[in-house]
């Protein structure tokens, strides 16, 4: 088992090829495109275009992102934490049970079922005006900027809450028992026994969120037809309307370099632990 | 059923974890703040069980409205006219859901097939950056997928690939193999390796040992790594939208141009079918993907 063994590398060579012609040659045909002058020459033309035009889409998607990751974690802390630390036990049980519903169901559904419930006449203001919670006239249709951070928690909270709630079910009961018997709220408990301990795997779960939810597209299509819009739909604008490869891709550089961001931000984090551990 | 409770007779509420703080013969306020509490987890709960199936119900009620307008609250007539459209056999709808399952079992078989080679590698046999190429598999994944598509779409272009289900095969294999190369090397690696030893003892070949002892015993976690593969293609949008159009229709493609055509009965039958595997795949998952399989993904 010493030297590398050419017969696995034989064994992976097709997985590593397909890795290599559909994503890594994308990936770079991108980066050249996106660095392309109009003369063939390396320029920055593209990125002074996108940013021309697209300058409110950027600041709109980061926001997008930004709120829809706080309020995933904010919505998976608390549903971990009451699985966790309640003592209600049928509470428990019926989160338990409700929680996990949107985990497995594609962003496009999602996309049309919030496109119906958050409408002006959809199900979510008809229900408040039959139970008299607000008036006919103060229905407001969700369907813009609110309604893609209502689509992805809603999507989103189930899968950082499953991993959350998982991390905290093998912590160890003995400093939550400590903590409670020593007079802490089950709120401090949470925020500080509990939370420093499973840290590691909700930075994942909202990193993973964050990634996943800057590169959907069906989203702010369906749900928000309006402008201002998310990069996606930009992209997919530039490239559908008018064939332009070089303000996409610049476009799609841009989203790199955000989704690069958060991951350096999690590596240091990572970095960090381990020099302290 | 681990969250069963049982009412105690002695006290009438439910039993309570630390008996020690909680009085049994609680004062009048102490019951009423108890009630109230009880109260408001009830409302709670409530609200949170509305907003996580509101939106699922008001599908269900589309698909089953023939006429819905303003100022209704709720549809004016129901049928299931738009279920016979759907479900005819001449219909845009049945067409779709022949070409996503074909889709689908194609990308399986050929995730499978780069991916058991690749998995029983980086389990089994000795690589070169072996983490290296485990997040190599993973980048197709953490990277905004709409960039890459775009380019995808240009490339496949040149080789008469777009437009066609070969292509959109081959998009939804890449976008699925981190699934199928991790869940395939932790079902290699949670193989006993004694049991390969012992079959090598008694003179087996090392093929033979893969074939009869490894690839069964392994076969829990790759059936796993192909439901994902299948579901995650099935569910496939934006790769399907960049390679796919004008030839290819998918479900997933067929509810978008549903739905922005306004046609919300047809959008949301479309949508209540792409949930039937969806909902099964949750129920069957646990007896794929066992524990000690789980724990080994990504390692």
């Amino acid at each position: 088992m010493a030297r590398p063994s050419f017969f696995g590398l034989l064994l992976i060579a097709p997985a590593l090829a397909m890795i290599g012609v559909l994503f890594l040659y994308p990936l770079g045909f991108s980066l050249v495109s996106a660095f392309a002058g109009p003369d063939g020459g390396a320029s920055l033309a593209s990125f002074h275009k996108a940013y021309e035009l697209y300058s409110t889409d950027i600041l709109f998607t980061l926001f997008i992102v930004i709120v829809s990751t706080l309020l995933t974690a904010l919505f998976s802390i608390a549903i971990a934490g009451i699985l966790t630390l309640s003592e209600t036990p049928w509470l428990v049980s019926v989160l338990r049970n409700l929680y996990r519903w949107p985990l497995f169901i594609p962003f496009i559904v999602a996309a049309q079922c919030m496109r119906t419930f958050l409408a002006k006449n959809g199900l979510m203001n008809n229900s408040f005006v039959a139970l008299g919670i607000i008036e006919p006239i103060q229905a407001t249709s969700l369907l813009d900027w609110r309604g893609i951070i209502i689509t992805f928690v809603w999507k989103q909270v189930p899968f950082v809450t499953l991993m959350l709630a998982g991390a905290m079910a093998s912590i160890d009961r003995a400093t939550i028992e400590a903590g409670r018997n020593l007079g802490a709220s089950r709120l401090r408990v949470l925020i500080e026994l509990v939370l420093p301990q499973v840290a590691q795997t909700l930075l994942v779960g909202l990193v993973l969120s964050f990634v996943t939810m800057l590169s959907v597209l069906s989203v702010p299509m369906m749900v928000a037809g309006s402008q201002p819009t998310m990069l996606t739909v930009d992209m997919a604008f530039r490239i559908n309307s008018y064939g332009d490869y070089s303000t996409a891709n610049a476009l799609g550089v841009i989203s790199y370099i955000i989704a690069g961001t958060v991951a350096w931000i999690y590596l240091r984090h990572n970095v960090r632990r381990e020099a302290q551990a | 059923m681990s969250g069963k409770t049982v009412l105690s007779p002695a006290t009438g509420s439910f039993p309570l974890k630390n008996a020690g703080r909680a009085d049994v013969r609680r004062s009048a306020p102490a019951r009423t703040w108890a009630f109230g509490s009880t109260l408001l987890k009830v409302l709670a709960l409530a609200l949170f069980a509305f907003l996580l199936f509101g939106p699922l119900a008001n599908l269900v009620l589309w698909s089953v409205a023939e006429r819905w307008y303003a100022p209704f609250k709720l549809p004016v007539s129901y049928g299931m006219r738009y279920w016979e459209v759907v479900f005819r056999p001449t219909g845009d709808a049945m067409s779709s859901l022949a070409t996503s399952v074909a889709i689908a079992c194609l990308t399986v078989v050929v995730a499978l097939a780069v991916s058991v080679p690749a998995g029983y590698a980086l389990a089994r046999l000795r690589l070169p950056w072996r983490t290296g190429l485990m997040i190599l598999f993973l980048l197709p994944q953490a990277f905004p997928s709409v960039a890459i598509y775009i380019n995808v779409a240009r490339v496949f272009y040149g080789l008469g690939l777009t437009g066609t289900i070969p292509g959109v095969v081959l998009v939804h294999a890449a976008h699925g193999l981190v699934y199928s190369v991790w869940i395939a090397a932790a079902a290699f690696a949670a193989v006993d390796r004694d049991l390969e030893l012992a079959a090598r003892n008694i003179g087996a070949s090392p093929l033979r040992t893969f074939f009869t002892i490894t690839l069964p015993l392994a076969a829990p976690g790759i059936m796993a790594s192909a439901i994902f593969v299948f579901l995650e293609s099935l569910d496939e949008f934006t790769g399907t939208f960049f390679v796919g159009v004008p030839q290819v229709t998918t479900l997933p493609l067929l509810l978008y141009n549903a739905s922005m055509g306004g046609n919300y009965q047809i959008a949301s039958i479309t949508a209540l079918i792409l949930l039937v595997p969806s909902v099964l795949f949750m129920i069957v998952i646990e007896r794929f993907l066992k524990a000690d399989v789980l724990s080994k993904v990504g390692q």
